[in-house]
């Protein structure tokens, strides 16, 4: 019997993202479709950026845990449209991501809160950061630096 | 035109610029003045090349002949490139390589808010797509031309010399061809005349915050996006890009 499409999230909700790991790629919002065709499963994955490094890594990971579960009928399509926004962020994701160290985004473009110490109080050092998904910031108050989750 | 063929051109066009831009600004990996910026031009890079991935992938699928991205990257020569000269020409200093970058990322900005309204919906959504990560790369670009522009004498002065320098290269963004026409026809994109007048508004607004002075010439150096003359440079970029393909075709790891 084939696993329902509820179990099926369930199963993507526990992949990790490869690079913010406490985040999975359900909370990040680029599974865009689960849907059974026959006895293949079809799997919607959209890109957060277009040369994010990681999205092979993830198309493996999401096919290296379907099969795990026994899915072996598996095809997995990029979607490109909409476009991936930090909208999809889910709010448990957003709620990971601050306890991580990682400021979530916010429609003003910038961090909150400083997710150390809690102080809005902060200063942008770089648009960019470590992935394309990420702005460095840094907190004047306890003074530590931290990455900004990019709204877009 | 047949239409098939003028689009073909028409997604090298797009898909030739982000990949010289982006292996240009790739060079400054490991050498730029502080490690925020390396990261930085790092990442645009990076969104350049995904954008050509994605640009390249449906010009090798509407061409036909089984070429994918991959394929039209490392295995054409000089001859079938197609990207405006503006691209290919060196970084110079960190001042040079962020003019360059703020005056084709105002141009993709608004190019690719037209083409967000293609009849051809493959060439709406990548460019709905890239138009997230352009506008975010004209924000940065922008700002830092009007940071060195408005700053020391020297980092001023440097900036003046960059946009005399470059300023004959941006003409050839709104110079049309028998492809563009065939595409405005089909509403597949804008006449590249058209975004001219934008183009001027975003630019005068920033240089003059910028304390920098447009030249008041409209002469422009062409033959980048038809193939027809391409700089010197470009064969210096092509040939530390694809040394490894052309040593070891097929090469995958």
């Amino acid at each position: 019997m084939r696993p329902s499409v509820k179990q099926i999230w369930q199963w993507l909700d526990d992949v990790p993202d490869p690079e913010i790991p406490v985040i999975s790629l359900v909370d990040l919002g680029i599974i865009r479709g689960v849907e059974w065709r026959g006895d293949t499963l079809e799997v919607a994955v959209t890109p957060t950026y277009s040369g994010c490094p990681a999205t092979s890594i993830i198309n493996l990971d999401i096919e290296t845990a379907l099969r795990g579960h026994g899915i072996d009928k598996l095809e997995i399509k990029r979607q490109l449209s909409p476009p991936w926004t930090t909208d999809w962020l889910s709010d448990t994701g957003r709620e990971k991501l601050q306890k991580y160290g990682i400021a979530p985004p916010t429609a003003a473009g910038g961090p909150a809160a400083c997710p150390n110490c809690g102080s809005a109080n902060l200063n942008k050092v770089s648009q960019f950061g470590s992935t394309p998904c990420k702005a460095a910031w840094r907190c004047n108050d306890c003074l530590e630096p931290f990455d900004y989750f990019k709204c877009i | 035109m047949a239409q098939d063929q003028a689009l073909f051109e028409y997604l090298l066009r797009l898909g030739d610029n982000t990949l010289v831009l982006g292996h240009r600004v790739s060079e400054w990996c490991g050498h730029s003045p502080v490690l925020e910026e390396d990261i930085a031009l790092a990442n645009t890079a990076l969104d350049l090349i995904g954008q050509t991935q994605l640009w390249l992938g449906l010009a090798g699928e509407v061409e036909g002949k089984g070429r994918d991205a991959d394929t039209l990257a490392m295995l054409r020569d000089i001859w079938d490139f197609r990207n405006l000269l503006l691209v290919e020409l060196p970084n110079g200093d960190f001042g040079q390589t962020l003019m360059r970058q703020f005056l084709f990322d105002a141009w993709q900005s608004i190019n690719l808010g037209r083409l967000m309204n293609s009849t051809d919906p493959r060439i709406a959504e990548i460019a709905a797509k890239a138009s997230k990560e352009a506008a975010y790369h004209v924000e940065r670009s922008g700002d830092t031309v009007v940071g060195l522009g408005d700053g020391t004498d020297e980092s001023h002065a440097r900036m003046q010399k960059a946009l005399d320098y470059l300023w004959p290269y941006v003409g050839e963004m709104f110079l049309s061809d028998d492809v563009d026409a065939t595409l405005v026809k089909a509403g597949i994109a804008p006449d590249p005349a058209s975004l001219r007048d934008d183009y001027d508004a975003l630019i005068g607004r920033v240089m003059d915050s910028a304390t920098l002075t447009i030249p008041d010439s409209r002469f422009t150096h062409k033959g980048g996006k038809t193939g027809k003359t391409h700089t010197e440079h470009l064969g210096h970029v092509l040939t530390s890009m694809q040394w490894l393909q052309r040593a070891y075709p097929g090469a995958s790891w």
